[in-house]
């Protein structure tokens, strides 16, 4: 079956019932004066609620959603939706951009529009893509998988079949960060008879071969792996519950979208390089239209899902195994974890390293034109 | 100021506004036929809230919990609910029975009165306690305190100035399991001149002294440490969460009734005795109380507040350092952590040791007679 022209249309009843339920928001306590030190900060979540409540469009943002052109298309049964923008140039070179969590495929929308018609915003015609830009299975408008197991590196198997198999396209590059990271990376280790060139803004995974014959840490490795463990005790706890018992989580979520939007915005606060002022970096639409997406989709549970698949597969390298095409990767200083290029290397076959000067771990939102600019030179080569 | 009188009366629009936010559950979906392994079980969760909704009776429990005598006292400013049941017999021992997180001074509502009235239950009239059985600040009916830093042991602090201070107790004993065997251990440890004895059903806290000099692990205590690495990983989601951000999970849990039923009903299940069926255990009306209590006192986030607080303050114990009072302690199959008498040893004076037939986490709901039995012994002593 091929794919079918898809158009985003949210339900009245729906977003009445979204109003509804914010007005009667029942808050929380919270200590006096502690800003965001236990987690989302009452009076920012409250100012947010307000906004959604009374001042946001969702109409608008729905237009500028609409603006693109989508599709669903089945893969193993299950419809996946994606944005799809032919490029407008000489040779345009197919590419896959995934999101991670908590993003939606909305997370590339100022992406888009640079990497399809590079011309019409002062670039060269001969750097369009054609651009995929998908949701990943359980998450915004692409159907979860009922049945158990699907994890990252299954996804990445998914968008290889959307690429090729419905797409057609034997030949493409794959963009990604978190778990998009995962996604690209599996994309150009597994598939990589039509994947020929990666960029990912994130390198962690998979673990590289430690074993005998490897080479020791280097001391920036060393302290990479002292910062994750740091990193995942104080900040580690979303995907600690989202791994081992998402659907314990779920039911709250679900059912409450102040409690959906204060566990999805206190991401994008502290993962990015906003200094703690969340809106240096979001606009409350953009954080909102994500927030949205996933409340009307009721697809946070699924989301949250995948983190309970990946933790039961570790991804590990055996000695000798690395992803052989050539790997582009965008360092943004407010990233998670800043590997150095050496860790990068076990796996990787890093051909561009760039450190970039501002941007965190949402780069498509909070720094477009670095990450394109970065994107555009490292694809130049495999056109 | 002296302890006041006080009964529970929720007003019918709080229990008016549950029951309409529980008609309006917007459910998450779930992966068919995985039971409670990815978290709470959708099929039991529907089932528990068409029951809160139908057919549970909140007037009835509440009956049930305002046939004890409650009290609201003052320490450190901040009022402190308990149930004060005097004892009948001879010479009755002043006890303070503590609960922990997920519960409540209900939890002991099976054991208060075989404690205070021995003989109307086939008991000895010698072994009637004076029972105070308090909510922790934050929890139930206490006041949360309104600045950080009220850890576990600093609820040890308030409870030992009730004791003494506002009851005049010049000579208790204590009891609890959970959070509550910490506050107990704490008395026993810190407010010895008055608290002369404690029973507990856990003896993982404090962190004994472990440096040199010190006995080396015994095996069963090397599998504990190793257990509770395992159990942290694969059951500590909710502790990470809560000890880290629980703001940020506090707004969907105190918005969303079904949230919350889920979140607490899942540990009476995964702790218990129970063999995967909750309701072997308790039935319907004695966990929707509990999480009745949550909801309608509106303490989830103040309670797992807690989290966050002794998270950050580590109970080691330095060389030397030991709770000298006599310490009883039960130990349930089903216990989270069974740890063996050698680790005990090493931080309390244990002077009874039982390993109990059947019960786990919930002793005092799971097990009241054979708590309660193995109290009484315990304190026979000391009178």
């Amino acid at each position: 079956m091929p794919a079918t022209p898809f158009k985003i249309e949210i339900p009245d009843s729906v977003l009445d019932d979204l109003k509804a339920r914010l007005e009667r928001t029942r808050w929380p306590d919270e200590l006096p004066g502690v800003g965001w030190g236990y987690g989302s900060n009452m009076d920012y979540i409250k100012e947010l609620v307000e906004y959604w409540k009374n001042n946001f469009d969702w109409r608008k943002q729905e237009a500028l959603i609409n603006s693109f052109s989508h599709f669903k298309a089945p893969v193993d049964g299950r419809d996946v939706h994606f944005i799809h923008e032919e490029g407008k140039g000489p040779n345009p070179l197919p590419l896959i951009i995934t999101h991670g969590w908590p993003g939606t495929f909305f997370e590339m929308h100022k992406v888009i529009p640079l990497l399809a018609d590079p011309a019409a915003h002062g670039g060269d015609p001969a750097d369009a893509f054609d651009v995929v830009a998908p949701s990943m299975p359980g998450y915004g408008f692409s159907d979860a998988a009922q049945e158990r197991g699907l994890d990252v590196l299954a996804v990445g198997d998914v968008m290889a079949k959307l690429m090729h198999e419905q797409l057609g396209y034997d030949r493409y590059v794959a963009q990604g960060g978190d778990w998009g990271a995962r996604v690209t990376a599996q994309m150009g280790h597994k598939h990589s008879d039509h994947c020929i060139g990666i960029h990912s803004t994130g390198v962690v995974a998979p673990t590289p071969y430690l074993g005998p014959g490897s080479e020791p840490l280097s001391e920036a490795e060393q302290g990479l792996l002292r910062q994750r463990e740091q990193w995942l005790a104080d900040e580690g706890g979303y995907f600690h519950i989202q791994g081992t018992k998402p659907q314990t989580l779920g039911y709250g979520l679900n059912d409450s979208p102040a409690g959906l939007c204060a566990w999805i915005v206190e991401k994008y606060r502290t993962w990015s390089d906003c200094h703690g002022d969340v809106e240096s970096r979001f606009t409350k639409d953009e954080l909102l239209t994500t927030v949205t997406i996933y409340w009307v989709t009721q697809s946070i549970n699924s989301s949250a899902r995948l983190y309970y698949e990946t933790l039961h597969k570790p991804w590990e390298f055996a000695q000798g195994e690395r992803i052989n095409v050539p790997v582009g990767v965008a360092i943004f200083p407010a990233e998670n974890s800043r590997p150095p290029r050496e860790w990068a290397e076990r796996s990787y076959n890093v051909t561009q390293w760039t450190v970039m000067p501002s941007g965190g771990h949402f780069a498509a939102l909070e720094e477009p034109e670095l990450l394109v600019e970065d994107m555009r030179n490292h694809f130049r080569a495999l056109r």
